[in-house]
Formats: C-alpha cells, structure tokens, sequence
C-alpha cells in the first residue's frame, strides 16, 4: 500500500537536538538612539513643562535605552493648539502636495530601514528578522500607499465628496509601534487632518525617531504632534475638547474606557480592540502548511498581536495528526536574543505583560487543560516567555476566553461545520479568524458566518495596506487601510 | 491493492495522504533562507555537505579518464585534509567497473544510474537487466527513475510495482529513486509519487528529486514536500527512507539552505551521508573554497580549487 494508515502503526519520534548548533548572529546596525527624547510639537523638540521623564528600557536585557519625556496636560494642550494652527493651511494644500510628503516620509523609513529595524526591536523586543522583514517595511507601505491617495480623494466617496475632520487625536500600542503609528498617521494626514499621537509608554523610541524623519522631510511643523507617557496622557490625548476625531488601538478595556468618556459628545471614534481569533483547521486542510499557518498566527511577534489566532479549533479526525505535527515545529522554534537573526521568538515587551502571560497560563494548567512547552533554555536576564501549547481546552476554560497577548495557542476540537461556527464565535470579540481547508466552498460559508472582521483562507497574519483591517463586536468598529480606512478620516458631503 | 489505470486513482491517493498547498510550502521553505549560519556553525555544515555530496557526472563524453579524475576529486576534495571525502561518485553502468577501482578502499560509495536514465523509456526487463549489471559490476548504489509515464496516466500500481522490481534487482545495493518532479509538475503529485515509492523501499533507501536533465531540478519546495512525506512515512511506520536532491544545488549557501531544512523537518537523525546526500558536480568546489574562507577569513582564487567534473 502507498500509505500507511496512522492508527495501530508503529509511532517513530524524530530529534531535535543539538547536532548542529547556531552560532550567534546578531544584527550590528547602529540604532543612532538618543539618551534623551523630549516631546515634539509644532515641529520642534520641546521639553515637557513639568520637567519629568521616565526610562525606556530594552525587554530583552532590561539595560536603559533612554529617557522619554512625560507629557502632562499643558503638554496636551500645546500639541492641541500646534495642531490647530496647523490645520487650515495644511487641509488647503492641494492633494498631490500632501502625497508629496507622505511619499518622502516612506522614502526616508526605507533609507533609515536597517536603523529603524535595530531601534524597533531593542524598544519592544520583537525578532529582528520581523521589524526587518515586517514592521519596518509595511510602515512604509503604508505611507506609500496613502501618499498615492491625496490627490485622489474625490474617488474615496463615488458620488460624493470628502473633506478632513481636523486635528485627531491617536493613542497606539506597543505591539507594533512604528506599523501602528504608520496605519494612524498615513490615512489621516493624506485625507488632510493633523495629528497629535501617542505612542506606548514601553515603546516610544521609533515614534521620536520617526519625528526626527518627519523633520528632514520637511513636514510643515505642527502637522504631526507626538506625546509621550503612560495611561495618563493617553486619556487627555482621547479626552480632549479640541480632538475632532479620537482613533484607539489597544486592550479592549481602555477602548470602553474612552467610549464611555466621550458618549454623548460629536467626536468620531475609530477603536481597534482585542481578539481571541480562531483558527479553524478542516480534515482536508494540506497539514504541513496549515501548522505553519497556525505558528505564524501564535507566534508572530510572541503573540503580542490583537488578531492572534489564539484559538485553535481542529477537526477531530486529523486533531492527533496535526498537534503531533504542530509540537514538532515548536520544537524548532529559536527563542533569545531579539537582535539575532534567527531568533523567532523574542522577548515579550514588558514585566507586566510577562505577568499578566504567567497569570493566565497558570490558571489553563489550574483547571486542567494539558501544558506543552518545548525544551528551551531561556535568557537568564529579560522578559521571555517559551511557546506554549494547551491541549484539552474547552469553551470555558479562562484561556479560551480571555486575550492572553503572549505566545499561548488553547486547543479545541469541533466534529461539524455547525459546531466550529458556533464555537468560533462564542466570544465577546471578532477581529480575524482563519480557516484551512481545500474546499473552496467552505472556505465562502465560513468566511460568511464568522463573525470577524477579517477572515483568512489557508493562511493567518497576512496584511496589506489596500486591505482595510477592523473589528466585529467588542474588537472594535472603524477599520484602518484600503478606501474605507481612509472614510474613517473624513467628512462626507 | 491499488487500482490499475483507475481515473479516481490520484484522488484516492491523495485523500488517503493528503494536499499540499504550493504558496504555503513556499512560505515555510523563504524562512529557511533568512537563517543566517556563521563561524563554527557554517563550518560544520559545509562540512556536512562535503562529506553528503554525491559527485556526479552523466555525460555521453564521459571516458575512464574523466571518471579517474572524478574518483581522486571525491576521495580528497581539497589540500586541507580536514574536509572530507565525499559520499559518493555517481556515474553511467559503463563506468561502474572503472570507477570502483578508482576509489578503492577510500570508503567513496559507487553509484550508478540505471533504468534507462533519463527517460525510462524502454522496456521493463531492459531496465532491470541494466540495474543487475551494474549492480553485478559492483555498484554500492542504484539511482534509477520511476516512469513518469505510466504515473502521469494514473497507473500507480504499475509504478510501484516497476520499483518493487528494481528494489529486488538491487540485492545489497542501495537505492534512489528518482522522481523527476519537473515532469511531475504538481506539488501534490510530488508528495503522491514519494509514497508510492516508499512503499516498497527498504529502510537506508532514497528518494531523489530529478536526474538534472530536465529544466527544474531541486529546489527547496519540492525538497519540503518530500522530506515532508518522508517524516509522515516514518512517523506513521519507523521506516527511515533518505533524501537526495539533485541538480540545480550550486553554491554552498543553497546546500546550508537545505541541510536547515532538513534540521527542521527532519530532525538531527537526518544530518548524515547515510540519509541524505546531494546530487551536484559544481557544488563541491564552493563548498570547499566557503570553508576555507571561514578558515582563513578570504576568498581565495578559483584557480586554487582543483576543478573534476563541472567545467570540461
């Protein structure tokens, strides 16, 4: 016979051992910090007025990188008031003019790539093979992307016509600091309004590196206002009177938070939220490529992604199979030192994302779900966590339900189409989902009935600037990218 | 038993093995290529590559005299006596006697293609004869090519069974089976084909890519999906079968590409000459001129590097 059934056959392991070790091999690019970052407003580095900053530390060493200023509510105020003296004559710019920016801004990220690349990955943590191979270059992309729509603007309503709001305020999270800063700055500033934005108490550094490229590109000043802070400034960001529209992404909790904070105001919101996706995988699904897909969607950027597939939902007939197949992968997995080039897993981005990881995974083992973690040896110093397999979760369990941001996948089984619908959206959120299998049919019924704001076939983390990105229920409303990203920062008339 | 020329036949077999998705295998094998091997480790691995590489040369110009100087360019690629002999010589039946004097007791395997290579395109007891005398004359090793035909018609049985013959036919000798995936174009029918083949094999067989004698050789897709099959097959049955890529491996960053690949998929069990080994001719020189810049930290001229079998 061609193939051997899996059932009653002989089981053989394989090793992955250390034959063949690595050699470290770190990424050398000078990152060109700064000891110090102040606030930049009104195109200019100012010193916040209550004369306090705070350290910016690198997760994966906890060595200092920097100071960054803490901006208070005078600060607040004054990047407000840069931004409305900024606004007429930049909304009055003819389009192509603003694309002309926007285009030298991505010119200039790709320039700095390798530098911006290096800072990225120290700040937060995360692999230098992705802020090199994805943060970095899809911050690009999207400026690329919006540059060639303010000249076009007449074509992102068909019928009607769009104008800015104003100036907007944005608070970002530090997952991905310089891609999230992209997403918000690129559509707002090519449809015409100015920004004041702040970005992640942990991970600030890129976004003041990105001021210091703002201003070799010339931006006019005031059009971009950057902030920097904790939980505090955040909230006079989004509170503002003078905001005409707030966008948020972050955890689910301050996106309630703010909402309810501005219920019963005019101000438009675009909230960017958790998720707790599944990954659904079929008994038809191509194996080896669907594991793939469901590493990626864990483990990409240690998990500390808000579309996650954090759930894996696998058809019964192929679960054995596929979790034999998936530990094996993780058994290759590289976790350590960011800035080595094969590193796939890097630091997790702060102590208290790492507890809040511990927490939760302690409390999958409390109530009886089955650990798997791979031999890994763990840098003695810095915040790491090993990739984290349960088996045996059900709908109830915590880990099922709650965003644990770290690289923690919670196995579930379905028996029918129906069932993997249903538990696939027994939950408070909807951003992304995936499925595999090769039924193209399915592939249209599920992408239907989940409800997610995105919905990926036979692959998982897949982005593109022109692909509007967004949340169903508590994940949020408003979606970022493509035509309909850009509508979220406009008038219509 | 497997249906003869059955129209669902391909179908059956794949429901039975399962799909491969072609842009996620590309996905996984681009990841492979971003690691980035240095100092001890590259050594090692270029090392590891010397000593698995088949030294090939199938040429209608091929005379005892090449075939010597083959021979000594295998058992001592290089004036540095740490680099390794390589695996085996892989030549025409014709040249089986000549070269198995050639490498004595070096511990140089002899390989021969048989079958009709390239083709396959004569008659069954024609190819089995050719595989007997060469296996008669002495060779360690048979490379011999399914037939692509009565695959691509959808009639399996008869490919395994042509297999199960020249297994038999082989005795002690070894065997790699040739898939020819260019002509197998698919890489579901690639991942089809393996398990046909390791069906019938033997554990310390091999399957193997292409005979380098079509367009498309080794890359490191197809080498996915069929260290891939090789796993499944192993963890369902304990049978370890081997791997040769062959063709179109050119440069010492392609082979440590490879040999990535297979540290994991495979697994360390799969890092030795015994379970996979290269197919290649130019490759040898590159490997040998990589590892003595990483031994002397510069690139030395190639007219330092004796040249055996790729450039006359």
């Amino acid at each position: 016979m061609p193939a051997r059934k899996t059932t009653g056959a002989r089981r053989a392991g394989l090793i992955f051992g250390d034959l063949w070790e690595f050699d470290p091999a770190p990424e050398t690019a000078d990152p060109k910090l700064k000891a110090r970052y102040d606030l930049f407003i009104g195109g200019k580095f100012v010193r916040p007025r209550s004369g306090k900053y705070f350290d910016s530390i690198n997760p994966a060493n906890e060595a200092k990188l920097a100071e960054i200023a803490l901006a208070g509510p005078s600060d607040v105020d004054d990047a407000y008031r840069a931004a409305a003296k900024a606004f007429g004559p930049w909304a009055r710019l003819p389009g192509a003019e603003r694309g002309k920016y926007l285009f030298r801004i991505a010119r200039l990220l790709q320039d700095r790539a390798r530098e911006f690349a290096v800072a990225e990955t120290m700040d937060g943590g995360k692999p230098i093979k992705e802020s090199r191979d994805f943060d970095v270059p899809m911050a690009a992309a999207h400026f690329f992307y919006h540059a060639g729509w303010a000249d076009k603007l007449e074509y992102v309503a068909p019928g009607g016509s769009v104008a800015p709001l104003g100036v907007v305020g944005q608070v970002i999270p530090w997952n991905f600091p310089l891609l999230m800063l992209a997403w918000k700055l690129a559509p707002a500033l090519a449809m015409g309004n100015c920004v004041v934005l702040k970005p992640a108490e942990t991970t600030s550094i890129t976004a003041l590196k990105l001021a210091e490229l703002l201003q070799d590109a010339g931006l006019p000043p005031g059009v971009v206002n950057f902030v920097t802070g904790a939980g505090e400034t955040g909230a006079l960001v989004m509170g503002h009177p003078s905001a005409a529209k707030v966008a948020f992404t972050g955890s689910t909790e301050v996106g309630k938070a703010i909402m309810r904070q501005l219920a019963g105001t005019d101000r438009k919101m675009t909230m960017e939220l958790g998720g707790k996706a599944a990954n659904i995988v079929f008994d038809d699904a191509p194996i080896d490529q669907a594991v793939e897909g469901i590493v990626n969607g864990i483990f990409f950027n240690q998990g500390h992604v808000c579309c996650a597939g954090s759930r894996l939902l696998v058809h019964e007939p192929v679960a054995e199979r596929v979790i034999t197949r998936l530990k094996n992968r993780i058994r290759v997995l590289r976790v350590g030192d960011p800035l080595d080039k094969n590193t796939d897993l890097g630091a997790i981005n702060s102590r208290a994302q790492l507890a809040t990881i511990r927490r939760l995974v302690a409390s999958g083992v409390r109530e009886g779900a089955t650990m798997f973690q791979p031999p890994c040896v763990l840098p003695k110093k810095g915040f790491y966590f090993p990739p984290t397999l349960f088996t045996g979760v059900t709908q109830s369990h915590r880990i099922a339900r709650e965003e644990i941001f770290g690289p923690v996948l919670s196995v579930l089984t379905f028996r029918t189409v129906d069932e993997a619908i249903e538990k696939a959206n027994n939950t408070p959120y909807g951003l992304s989902a995936g499925v595999w299998t090769d039924k193209g049919s399915r592939i249209l019924r599920m992408s239907t009935e989940l409800k997610a704001g995105v919905v990926w076939a036979n692959t998982f983390n897949r982005f593109d600037p022109s692909s509007p990105f967004g949340g169903y229920k508590e994940s949020g409303f408003g979606r970022e990218g493509g035509r309909q990203g850009l509508l979220d920062y406009a008038k219509l008339a | 038993m497997l249906p003869r020329k059955s129209l669902a036949a391909h179908a059956r077999l794949l429901d039975e093995i399962g799909a491969v998705d072609q842009v996620g295998v590309e996905e996984r094998v681009a990841k492979f290529t971003t690691r980035s091997i240095k100092k001890a480790a590259k050594l090692w691995g270029l090392r590891m590559a010397v000593s698995m590489t088949d030294l090939t040369t199938l040429e209608g110009k091929d005379t005892p005299g090449k075939i010597e100087s083959l021979c000594t360019k295998a058992i001592r690629p290089h004036d540095d006596p740490s680099i390794p002999h390589v695996a085996a010589v892989c030549v025409y039946p014709s040249m089986v006697r000549h070269a198995k004097s050639c490498v004595g007791a070096s511990g140089v395997k002899v390989a021969s293609v048989a079958t009709a290579f390239p083709s396959g395109q004569t008659h069954y007891r024609t190819r089995l004869a050719e595989v007997r005398g060469a296996v008669a004359d002495g060779a360690d090793e048979v490379d011999m090519v399914i037939n692509r035909g009565a695959f691509l018609s959808g009639d399996f049985a008869r490919v395994q069974d042509e297999i199960s013959g020249v297994v038999e036919a082989c005795g002690p000798a070894a065997l790699k089976v040739i898939l020819e995936v260019s002509e197998l174009e698919t890489f579901d029918s690639i991942r089809a084909a393996s398990f046909l083949a390791m069906g019938v094999l033997r554990p310390g067989d091999f399957i193997k890519t292409s005979t380098g004698k079509t367009t498309l050789n080794a890359t490191l897709g197809n080498n996915q999906v069929m260290i891939e099959a090789i796993r499944d097959f192993y963890m369902d049955t304990g049978i370890a079968i081997g791997m040769k890529p062959a063709g179109g491996i050119r440069t010492a960053k392609q082979a440590l590409q490879f040999l990535i690949a297979v540290k994991e998929t495979l697994g360390d069990a799969w890092l030795t000459p015994k379970r996979y080994r290269f197919g290649a001719s130019s490759l040898l020189n590159d490997l040998v001129r990589q590892s003595e810049r990483e031994r002397t930290g510069a690139y030395q001229a190639p007219y330092y590097f004796s040249e055996a079998a790729e450039s006359y």
